[in-house]
């Protein structure tokens, strides 16, 4: 369950103020599947960083799981994006040369959770989003890009979030491969009921989600039921 | 995060570039391995030099005379006063505390002659327990005996150096032949165990006799040229010294103890001054070697920063899932430690390398020593704390926005 209210965020650098998000607000329940649509500069990437915990809002609060993330220290943002935040990226962010269970396992090493557990979870979160088995020991650098964006998918999984941010995730590949991947998405969505929200610039890409809401200049023009593209 | 998995992290980043750690590891391995072998050089010459000068005796405590002194008259030097008698070194011998062995000298330097050759050395007129306290073994034939001194006999040990001059080199049945000093016949009894040296302080160019037979027949007074007193132990010596030197003032009635006309010299004075100048040039030498230790510092910490750039988007990603800033910062601190860690292993045992070459070759007894061994893993440890804490700072506080960002 997530809570924006009246969230702002101004950014001071070179001189004068720029106001990126300027009082949005709206809410999102568990198990649903949105889209938050905009044009370059629209403020999407400020209201996803604000979304993730990466970036603290000018003001407004954001709760997620009822609490309040907008006052918390880097610390506990950093907890926050352990426990309840998965991030599937654009540029996909794997580690280089290192194994794709140990980079789906990654972020349960900052869990603390014991080896054994860790390989039995990554190998679920890479089963449900698709990537087949005889791939698990191969080497991040040795897989297209697709692959690359499953593993990036069961990464985001394995700590079992309650939102699955995912910035541009089609942005690198080509349609076909991209298809595939939208429809891991709809798939965790529909299947294991993951709350996911999809930032994208592109109408096609969005129209995969079953609500999108289309900000522009910072603040929210539609926010809509799409048009179901399944 | 575990520590096991910050080391398995360790590992994966320093082993996926082998070529860039193994040479940044290089200037540590160089670092620590010449702190280590130049130390251990040093020590090794600072043992070689006090057991030279050990080789002299043991705990010796050496009394001479002082400069003769007359009103008005020129000084006769150092050395050359008529001051210490015989009944001074027995007073030494019954009256200082801690006290093992005294040996009265009567030392002068004359022409020796033996049938067709003649050579001019020290006559040291002694006593047995000479021996024990300045180190000297017999090869062949005997000392001088107690009955030697007490009838003053005429009867010679000679140094092998003298002996080599007298009688030819490395001369054999030279025991029983006869030499002759200042016009008296004396019967060679004994030849000494080479000590080594040479020049101006070749101890084995040298003549022993009983010291009442040199002083009845060269000296020509009851004088004594030399008292050597030798403490029981290393620890007395400074104490023995004190004593004597009271006890000698007041047996000659002097009361101003700088107007003495004796002088006392300790044996262990002169090690401890030899032995500063060597931890000296030791300091030196590590101090030489400690400096390509420090360059070899800011290689780890120039591939830290390399590698902290290199990895922006890593450390973005790590902190999107949840690395807070003190795991960024332990990890790549542990990565710096690691590399001089490894590196200062490596050095050690290549320093204990270069020590036992040394030793082995027979240039000089290296010695390394556990502290010195110690102090490298601790500066070790301790540069790449230091030289490891910029860059883990600069990536612990790189914020994730802008490094998932980077480019």
């Amino acid at each position: 369950m997530i809570e924006v209210k009246n969230i702002t965020k101004t950014y001071n650098t070179g001189g004068e103020p720029f106001e990126a998000v300027k009082g949005v607000s709206f809410s999102v329940a568990d198990g649903e599947f949105i889209a938050i649509m905009g044009p370059s500069g629209s403020g999407k990437s400020t209201l996803m960083h604000i979304l993730g915990a990466l970036d603290s809002p000018t003001s407004g609060s954001y709760f997620l799981d009822n609490k309040d993330v907008s006052t918390l220290s880097d610390d506990q943002l950093a907890d926050i994006r352990r426990d309840k935040i998965g991030f599937v990226f654009q540029s996909f962010n794997l580690l280089p040369r290192t194994t794709v269970i140990r980079n789906v396992s990654l972020p349960l090493v900052y869990d603390g959770v014991p080896d054994k557990e860790r390989i039995i979870r990554a190998e679920e979160a890479l089963f449900a989003s698709g990537l087949d088995r005889i791939y698990f020991s191969h080497l991040s650098n040795q897989l297209s890009g697709g692959q690359i964006q499953r593993v990036a998918i069961a990464r985001a999984l394995v700590n079992n979030p309650s939102l699955i941010l995912a910035d541009e995730p089609t942005g690198n590949l080509d349609s076909k491969t991209g298809e595939i991947v939208l429809n891991t998405f709809q798939k965790l969505n529909k299947e294991l009921g993951r709350t996911i929200i999809l930032i994208t610039h592109e109408q096609e890409i969005a129209e995969h989600a079953d609500r999108i809401i289309t900000i522009r200049d910072g603040v929210i023009t539609s926010d809509s039921k799409s048009h179901k593209k399944r | 995060m575990k520590i096991k998995d910050i080391l398995k992290e360790t590992f994966l980043a320093l082993s996926s570039n082998k070529i860039r750690s193994g040479l940044t590891m290089l200037g540590i391995i160089i670092g620590i391995g010449s702190v280590i072998a130049l130390t251990a050089i040093g020590t090794g010459a600072q043992n070689s030099i006090s057991a030279s000068i050990e080789s002299i005796g043991s705990n010796l405590i050496i009394v001479m005379p002082g400069a003769q002194r007359s009103f008005g008259g020129p000084s006769g030097g150092r050395g050359v006063a008529l001051t210490l008698t015989v009944p001074d070194a027995d007073a030494i011998a019954s009256q200082v505390s801690g006290v093992s062995a005294v040996v009265r000298e009567v030392s002068s330097r004359k022409q020796v002659t033996a049938t067709g050759t003649n050579t001019n050395t020290n006559i040291v007129g002694t006593e047995p327990s000479y021996l024990t306290v300045r180190n000297v073994s017999i090869d062949e034939g005997s000392f001088i005996s107690a009955n030697d001194v007490s009838s003053g006999s005429k009867v010679a040990i000679l140094g092998p150096t003298t002996r080599d001059d007298l009688f030819g080199v490395g001369a054999e049945n030279v025991v029983g032949q006869k030499i002759r000093i200042s016009g008296s016949e004396y019967t060679v009894i004994g030849i000494t165990v080479s000590k080594g040296g040479s020049g101006f302080s070749n101890v084995d160019d040298v003549v022993y006799i009983p010291y009442t037979t040199a002083g009845r027949y060269l000296s020509g007074n009851r004088y004594l040229s030399e008292i050597d007193v030798s403490a029981q132990d290393s620890s007395v010596s400074s104490q023995v010294q004190a004593d004597v030197t009271t006890l000698l003032l007041s047996r000659h009635n002097i009361t101003d103890p700088t107007k003495a006309d004796f002088n006392t010299l300790n044996q262990a004075d002169i090690i401890a001054t030899a032995s500063s100048v060597t931890s000296t040039f030791t300091g030196l030498l590590a101090a030489v070697a400690g400096i390509s230790l420090l360059v070899g510092g800011i290689g780890i910490m120039n591939m830290m920063l390399t590698t902290v750039t290199e990895r922006t988007r890593e450390i973005g990603l790590r902190k999107a899932i949840g690395a807070k800033r003190k795991d960024i910062n332990r990890q790549f601190l542990i990565e710096a430690v690691a590399l001089t860690f490894i590196g200062g292993i490596i050095g050690v045992l290549l320093g204990v390398g270069i020590a036992l070459a040394i030793s082995s070759l027979g240039i000089l007894q290296a010695v390394v020593s556990v502290s010195s061994i110690a102090l490298a893993f601790g500066v070790s440890a301790v540069i790449g704390i230091v030289f490891g804490y910029y860059p883990a700072q600069r990536a612990s506080k790189l914020n994730p926005i802008d490094a998932l960002r980077y480019e």
